[in-house]
């Protein structure tokens, strides 16, 4: 098929380059510079999708982001995207577009039923029709409503574009190019301030692209041009096409989305495809300008209306016509510049003007030019299904309620204008509280809120001269607050045509008996019987008959619906519209992809990846991972063909019998110095501080305010004012901000300085009843008896050449050391270590085997530490100061925290000795007993006891102790499993503590 | 995204501070003997205003200062940032 509505000579487009497409699998072709929807349009295609509820025939309405219907499923560049604006996405070689919400095909579909059967789907049908029988809604409703409500096809393909974002700042943010944006821009721009001009299209100008204007003697279109060279040489302007912002935050943030690369056929992988912005602007341009909108008749959704200013567009722009036989269906005199560029291409339209016979400079042009103008007229009701063939058509009485004659005329399109909204979105998310402005019959501005200012048409200037000064005059003015220079800048001479007084008009009457609907939002597919009887229900909230009828809402926004809901609201509940108000301006303003949300944060991107700097030596020697927060842990090592559990059960067992070594760089560690330090300490921990030697170290426990436990670790006296202490891995950063916190605000006369150290030092653990012979041969001219270094004793040594830190600690029970080196060394120790180690049988031991040790012995971590636990709910209440005052202490006293019935830490173990109790399984009396089975406690940490050879678990269980011998089920819904288990002391390996001392 | 003037650093992106509650609570002086009335308004009871709220932010990926905000609470304007050891006006 050629590209029949393509006009000879207009446009924008490079006719030099021809480039192929399909649509529904068709092979089309188009140019350079069109969209996909000027393209298709160049080819006479108009039905491009079904609508959303009643899956009407629908085609192209505008040309750019307003347009609400033609959202197509896209291929290109080797991905699917669905719901893609066919007005706003360029064409590209190899493109393929198809139709989204109609099954089987666009031009036969089955769910067009709907249209025919609407009494289901009157206003609010969600909440109505499928209410009963519950039954039904899960097998019949939804599956039936999904299938039928879907727009297009997300893919299931990774993602395999790159997104960046990007921050930036600057002096002036203009959002869009149109007169008044690069006036502001200009001005500014002279005034010496960073600018960044962004224009949603890929073309810079705006209106100046298609009205017949002219600026100091050149075109609009050359004026634009001109300005925008200018403005790219100026070293202190961005000036971005193919961007659109489209979010208004808090502080004067405003986020762009910018199309990097979709438009390019051929493309460096290293440039993303597209990119977010955040910009933080001091003070910000709102040039959005403004959107046509329709006035309303029957069945005026259907393929070949278009709005006046898209056609004109598609002229002027694409080359393009929308039809050969046009109705011109106006309200005011916008729309006679469309009439007039289609007599300019040698198209004979029909203008039918609402208003009464008057004059003006568009009317008395279009006059002398022959064109066939009819006043007191307008459009009923469009024929024709899957394209307009004709309409009917009617003179309006006096008082525009009825027809005085009613005739058919054919036609192939019809472009309509109900005047122009103003494009308040951004203002309206700074906070700007917008007022209505009865002269143009919509919402602008009103006062500043944070830093915006309205110009041109955003602000409901509609006159070019007007929109210049403007910009010209708020660009400098604001930029000169911040740059201190002011350059004087002449404001152009403007030629351009007077428009004459607009109609209040925006919805045709009905003859009696007729009724075809009358669509007031189409994307929505809401009509005007839709909100009647929203509001003849009772909704009187404009922001509940949003919701009730789904007027304004989803991708579209109500940018062409808007203002005519609020009409038809208005006039029926005899209300002016201000006092309707407006519904909320969501961002983003048009749709972006996900990819751009998410930027360059996926995969292994989403956040740091900590390693230990012995990371490659587990990785070498079969670690299988595990996330500790940000760390990498080695949860085993594997061996052969060994699993989890056995792997770890050997690793365990020979800690126990021999010795083995683990990496335990990830444990927090902060250095703390100070004259104070050792006071600090006193009232950070639950235990006594005071006391401690140098060269010791002490097992602490620190609360919350609450009594809550916060954290445990060990902390050494390195010297009389320094200490290093410990925190678990995942408390590490908690802990710093805790200390700091009492330090700052607290206890600000302690002289006393924190500061994290954690990657400062690379740690192992050696662990077992061989570790001290290991440890000897480690450090051969060190005394490491236990005399000379016993349990929490503390050394510094020299560890083959490079100095170490020996802490006599223990997390797995076993007599154990900790060696730190500098961080540098962490790989040189660890090495040794395994080298050394070989004759005492020494292994590495992951996180799973740590888990085995420490939950045997009974050492609470994380899972019994869980935020609910106070010391005696774990046993810890030995390490609880009765002399002393420290945080949370207080909190303690608390009633619910000491009765005797409170929920505390025992152990469990299966009766048959074999069955692994599930973590989290719930302990209850009965196991048959009826729903809700009275909860006695859950388990908290599992693990199969390497010593005595049988499931162990430690549970957090009311009455604690006194449970001790009775039997009770552990249940686990989520794994299915029941199992008779028997409550023990939480110590079940070595309860006296023998070995950490031996 | 809030823009925050830590008092030490100047203004920085909101991402850069974590939130800490209420700078006014003020916490009973350890070693003393406070009424259990008085503890548990210090542990739980919080005002929760709509409008002016001066609060605590730790610059935690910065200077690592806790500092005081005013902010209103309704519309996230700033009034007033300081260092903890100064008064909010
Ligand atoms: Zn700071």
């Amino acid at each position: 098929m050629s590209q029949r509505f393509r006009l000879n000579k207009e446009g924008l487009i490079n006719r030099n380059k021809k480039i192929s497409f399909t649509f529904n699998g068709k092979k089309l072709f188009g140019y350079e510079g069109d969209t996909i929807a000027s393209a298709l349009i160049a080819n006479g295609i108009h039905l491009v999708g079904r609508s959303f509820k009643y899956h009407r025939p629908r085609g192209f309405f505008g040309a750019g982001v307003e347009e609400p219907n033609a959202k197509l499923q896209v291929e290109f560049n080797g991905h699917s995207e669905p719901n893609v604006n066919a007005t706003e996405m360029e064409l590209v070689e190899g493109l393929s577009a198809t139709s989204q919400n109609c099954w089987p095909s666009v031009n036969f579909d089955v769910g067009a039923i709907n249209n025919f059967l609407k009494m289901f789907f009157p206003a609010g049908f969600y909440y109505k029709t499928f209410m009963w029988p519950k039954s039904f809604w899960y097998k019949i409703y939804e599956p039936f409503i999904r299938k039928a409500a879907g727009l297009g096809v997300a893919s299931i393909e990774k993602d395999k574009e790159r997104y960046e974002h990007k921050f930036e700042y600057c002096d002036l943010l203009v959002t869009g190019s149109g007169p008044s944006g690069l006036a502001s821009a200009y001005a500014a721009a002279k005034n010496g301030a960073k600018v960044i001009l962004a224009e949603d299209k890929p073309r810079f100008g705006g209106t100046l692209l298609t009205d017949d204007v002219s600026i100091d003697n050149l075109s609009g279109k050359d004026w634009a041009e001109k300005i925008i060279s200018e403005l790219k040489s100026m070293p202190n302007v961005t000036v971005k096409n193919r961007s659109q912002v489209f979010g208004y935050y808090d502080h004067n943030m405003l986020v762009m989305f910018e199309r990097v690369s979709d438009h390019l056929e051929k493309k460096s992988k290293f440039i993303p495809r597209q990119r977010l912005w955040y910009i933080r602007a001091k003070e910000t341009i709102l040039s959005t300008g403004s959107i046509e909108r329709p006035i309303v008749f029957g069945n005026n959704d259907t393929p070949g209306i278009f709005l006046s200013a898209a056609a004109k567009e598609y002229m002027k722009v694409y080359g393009v016509l929308v039809g050969k036989k046009p109705l011109i269906f106006t309200n005011n005199d916008s729309a006679y510049e469309t009439a007039l560029e289609f007599k300019k291409n040698n198209v004979e339209p029909i203008i039918l003007d609402t208003r009464e016979e008057h004059s003006s400079e568009l009317i008395d042009e279009a006059k002398s030019k022959g064109i066939d103008i009819r006043f007191s007229h307008g459009v009923i009701v469009a024929n024709g299904y899957k394209k307009v063939k004709s309409a009917k058509i009617g003179k309006l009485n006096k008082d525009k309620n009825s027809f005085e004659k009613i005739e058919t005329v054919d036609c192939d399109c019809i472009c309509v204008s109900g005047f122009w909204t103003p494009s308040v979105h951004l203002a309206s998310q700074s906070g700007n509280k917008l007022k209505y402005e009865e002269k143009i019959d919509a919402f602008v501005p009103d006062k500043k809120k944070q830093h915006e200012t309205s110009v041109g048409a955003a602000n409901g200037s509609f006159t070019l001269e007007e929109s210049l000064k403007n910009g010209f005059e708020n660009g400098s003015n604001l930029s000169a607050k911040i740059t201190d220079t002011k350059t004087e800048i002449a404001i152009p001479n403007v030629n351009e045509k007077k428009y004459g007084a607009h109609d209040k008009f925006w919805c045709m009457p009905l003859p009696k008996n007729e009724n075809p609907k009358r669509f007031v939002d189409f994307q929505n597919d809401v009509s005007v019987s839709d909100i009647e009887i929203a509001l003849r229900e009772g909704y009187r909230s404009i922001e509940h008959v949003k919701r009730y009828t789904t007027l304004g809402m989803a991708t579209d926004q109500g940018r062409t619906s808007n203002l005519n809901g609020l009409q038809l609201v208005s006039n029926i509940e005899n209300k002016i519209v201000p006092e309707v108000g407006h519904t909320t301006f969501r961002p983003p303003f048009t749709p972006i992809t996900i990819g751009t949300i998410v930027g360059r944060e996926v995969g292994m991107e989403y956040m740091p990846t900590r390693k230990t700097p012995m990371h490659e030596w587990h990785e070498k020697n079969n670690a299988v991972f595990v996330d500790a927060g940000a760390w990498k842990r080695p949860r085993y090592y594997k061996q052969g063909n060994e699993t989890l559990f056995e792997a770890s059960k050997r690793e365990a067992k020979n800690v126990r019998e021999n010795v083995g070594i683990c990496d335990v760089t990830t444990l927090g560690k902060i250095d703390i110095k100070g004259p104070d330090a050792a006071e600090f300490l006193n009232r950070v921990y639950t235990n006594a501080w005071m006391k401690l030697p140098v060269g010791k170290a002490r097992y602490g426990l620190m609360l919350r305010e609450d009594g809550i436990v916060m954290d445990d670790g060990t902390t050494t006296r390195i010297s009389e004012n320094h200490y290093h202490m410990t925190t678990t891995t995942a408390q590490a950063a908690n802990v710093l901000s805790h200390l700091e916190y009492y330090l700052q605000i607290v206890w600000p006369e302690l002289n006393v300085n924190v500061v994290s150290t954690t990657e400062q030092w690379a740690g192992a653990a050696i662990a077992g009843p061989k570790s001290r012979d290991m440890l000897s041969k480690l450090y051969p001219d060190l005394d490491v008896s236990n005399d000379a270094l016993p349990f929490m004793g503390y050394k510094e040594a020299e560890f083959f050449g490079v100095p170490s830190r020996i802490f006599r600690i223990s997390f797995s029970g076993e007599l154990a050391y900790e060696i730190n080196v500098k961080s540098d060394h962490g790989m040189f120790m660890w090495e040794k270590m395994m080298e050394v180690g070989k004759e005492f049988g020494n292994q590495p031991y992951g996180t799973e085997a740590l888990s085995t040790l420490r939950i045997e012995m009974g050492h609470v971590a994380g899972p019994e530490l869980d935020g609910r636990t106070i010391p005696s709910d774990v046993s810890l209440n030995g390490l609880v100061s009765k002399k002393k005052d420290f945080i949370g202490k207080n909190s303690l006293g608390r009633e619910a925290f000491n009765v005797e019935s409170r929920q505390k830490i025992v152990g469990l173990i299966p009766i048959d000795r074999k069955s692994s109790i599930p973590e989290g399984s719930h302990i209850v009396q009965d196991q048959n007993a009826k729903l809700p089975n009275p909860k006695l406690g859950h388990v908290s940490s599992s693990c199969w006891s390497v010593e005595n050879n049988n499931p162990f678990s430690l549970a957090i269980m009311k009455d604690g102790k006194n449970m001790i011998g009775k039997k009770f089920f552990a249940v686990s819904p989520l794994k299915n499993k029941s199992i008779e288990v028997e409550v023990i002391s939480s110590h079940y390996v070595d309860p006296e503590g023998k070995r950490v001392r031996s | 995204m809030l823009y925050i003037k830590c008092p030490y650093c100047g203004l920085r992106a909101q991402k850069e501070f974590s939130y800490g509650g209420d700078a006014t609570v003020k916490r009973p002086n350890i070693n003393e003997e406070v009424s259990s009335e008085d503890w548990d308004n210090f542990v739980y009871m919080r005002k929760s205003p709509r409008g002016k709220h001066t609060e605590l932010w730790q610059h935690i990926a910065g200077c690592r200062q806790w500092i005081k905000v005013q902010r209103d609470t309704a519309t996230h304007e700033i009034f007033q940032t300081a260092k903890v050891t100064e008064e909010i006006r």
